[in-house]
């Protein structure tokens, strides 16, 4: 472990839809810790969360890393799922892939990647078709 | 005033791990074979005096006595109390009974929470509320529960007075208007069985005394027999009535969509929610830290279902309201809270945050090594508390079992 930032691990588990939200929820424990500024809290908690809940609905889980540095947090959320053809599109407002059982659940409204940008400083989004994709995710503590 | 809300009798207390293990903000530790609290941790929510199998836990009550020291008493009964009766047919017997015990006055608190109810109302048609969801503040738990835990919620939290501080200031005023004497002459009493309740109205200077209902109980109902046809001083509606069961304060918003959770794990359910913005639609949340409401209070009497089945039954014919803000005279700067909701910064591991990092790398090292069964037997509630108790106040990792008995695991297979 370095000195200078904690690492957080999460292996995101899509066999178990009910449990989506639960890494969020840690590092949000662990942020009111260190005391964190309650909106710095909301926003990786919210960048998080939507990330978490993406990789279940489209990528049959993943891993989130996150690393806490004193002026930031680092989140990456790594899948290995189908891919997103055209990020930029996926990036609107409103479009969603998601399927029509996940929509009847109240998800798939086509917020998860506009939300995420919205609520980190820095977002960066690597994928490739059929292999999979990464996010990475810099949210600035004040 | 101390944050002090619950006394333990250390020669009833054996030093199970119950209250630990049920405190909700894990804010006891067992040492020395008795239950301690960390008391700028407890929100006062009772659930410690609740469990405690020996009744070791107290809440901290001012004497029934120290009414007399006032030239003129009056009572503040909550409704909750009005379901603690057995066959009681109308309230006016119980508010009689309190006249016959000491107090020359009454003023119900449920006429404070129609006030409330309509305070609320006229601020949201003002759009002058707070943030959505608004969140109800009639219960002191859950406001030290979201100052201790969910700072991010600050801005949600109505910025009204609760129904027993409204009544308490009405009940001042009306008390100088009709005797003539000073404000400091004049003691008003809430009565209660919460000892969140206790806390808040002692600290909101409302009140000169906080008296336990188990106490005004024993009083009233030797007294209430020999009432033969009680006066008409009943002044509550059935919206008034309604705020001593879950729902009761959600259903008089008037709104699109309201409603009422009850039960402290259920409340910090809605609370992580809020916090994550899943409930934008929703205009008002009434939350209960005791299940039902206030009917479900740590030391009231009778079994909060059965409670709320007699409270339903007074309510019925009453009106709606008996209680109006606007033929009081009363301008809504009356029902507002005029002190800022301060967080409680307990939970922070250090101000400065590479400290804190550190401490919490020192707190995940130390938690990765225990046994993780959460058994209690160190005398704190969890193996992640252990480790915080480690790292923060100088506990001995040699407490922990894994390290007493270290072949713990091996008969896992």
């Amino acid at each position: 472990m370095s000195q200078d930032c904690i690492r957080l691990e999460f292996k995101v588990d899509s066999e178990n839809f009910a449990s989506a939200g639960s890494a969020s929820e840690s590092v949000k424990t662990q942020l009111k810790l260190l005391g964190i500024g309650s909106s710095d809290v909301r926003r990786v908690a919210i960048a998080m969360y939507e990330g978490e809940i993406n990789m279940v609905i489209h990528a049959d889980g993943g891993k989130a890393t996150v690393e806490i540095y004193h002026d930031r947090v680092e989140i990456i959320l790594a899948d290995r799922g189908p891919g997103i053809a055209d990020i930029a599109l996926a990036m609107k407002e409103g479009y969603s892939t998601a399927p029509e059982d996940i929509r009847a659940l109240g998800f798939g409204a086509g917020m998860g990647l506009p939300n995420m940008k919205k609520n980190s400083d820095e977002m960066r989004i690597e994928s490739k078709l059929g292999i999979g994709t990464t996010i990475y995710m810099t949210v600035r503590l004040t | 005033m101390e944050r002090k809300f619950v006394t333990l009798d250390a020669d009833k207390c054996k030093g199970c791990i119950t209250c630990m293990k049920r405190c909700p903000t894990e804010a006891i530790r067992v040492r020395g074979g008795k239950a301690k609290i960390i008391y700028e941790r407890c929100i006062a929510c009772g659930e410690c005096i609740r469990c405690c199998p020996y009744h070791a836990k107290k809440p901290v009550y001012d004497p029934f006595e120290m009414i007399h020291a006032f030239k003129y008493k009056v009572a503040l009964p909550p409704p909750t109390i009005y379901g603690q009766f057995n066959n009681l047919t109308d309230i006016n017997y119980v508010l009689d009974g309190l006249l016959r015990i000491g107090f020359d006055d009454i003023y119900e608190t449920a006429r404070g929470g129609e006030l409330l109810s309509q305070a609320t109302r006229r601020l949201i048609a003002d759009g002058k509320a707070v943030k959505k969801p608004i969140i109800g503040t009639k219960c002191p738990a859950v406001v030290e529960l979201i100052l201790l835990k969910f700072h991010n919620l600050k801005d949600n939290m109505l910025n009204l007075l609760a129904p027993a501080e409204i009544s308490a200031k009405l009940a001042r005023e009306k008390a100088v208007a009709d005797t003539g004497l000073k404000p400091e002459e004049i003691g008003v009493f809430y009565i209660t069985s919460c000892p969140a309740k206790v806390h808040s109205l002692s600290l909101s200077g409302f009140v000169d005394g906080v008296i336990s209902f188990s106490e005004v109980y024993f009083k009233l109902i030797n007294e209430m027999p020999k009432i033969a046809e009680p006066r008409e001083l009943s002044k509550a509606g059935l919206t008034g009535l309604s705020w001593a069961v879950s729902g009761g304060e959600a259903a008089a918003i008037f709104g699109n969509i309201c409603f009422a959770v009850d039960g402290l794990e259920n409340v910090m359910e809605i609370l992580k929610e809020i916090e994550d913005d899943k409930l934008m639609q929703t205009d008002f949340v009434e939350l209960n830290a005791c299940s039902g409401g206030c009917v479900g209070g740590v030391l009231n009497i009778e079994n909060p279902y059965i409670a709320k089945a007699k409270i339903n039954a007074l309510k019925k014919y009453t009106p709606i309201s008996k209680n109006d803000m606007d033929a009081l005279g009363k301008p809504i700067e009356f029902f507002c809270n005029e002190k800022a909701y301060e967080v409680n910064e307990v939970m922070k591991l250090d101000d400065d945050r590479a400290r804190a990092m550190s401490k919490l790398m020192q707190i995940s090292e130390i938690y990765k090594h225990l046994a993780h069964l959460d058994c209690g037997i160190c005398g704190a509630p969890s193996c992640k508390a252990f480790s915080e108790d480690v790292v923060l106040r100088g506990q001995e990792l040699s407490t922990c079992i894994k390290f007493r008995l270290p072949d713990l695991h091996q008969n896992d297979g």
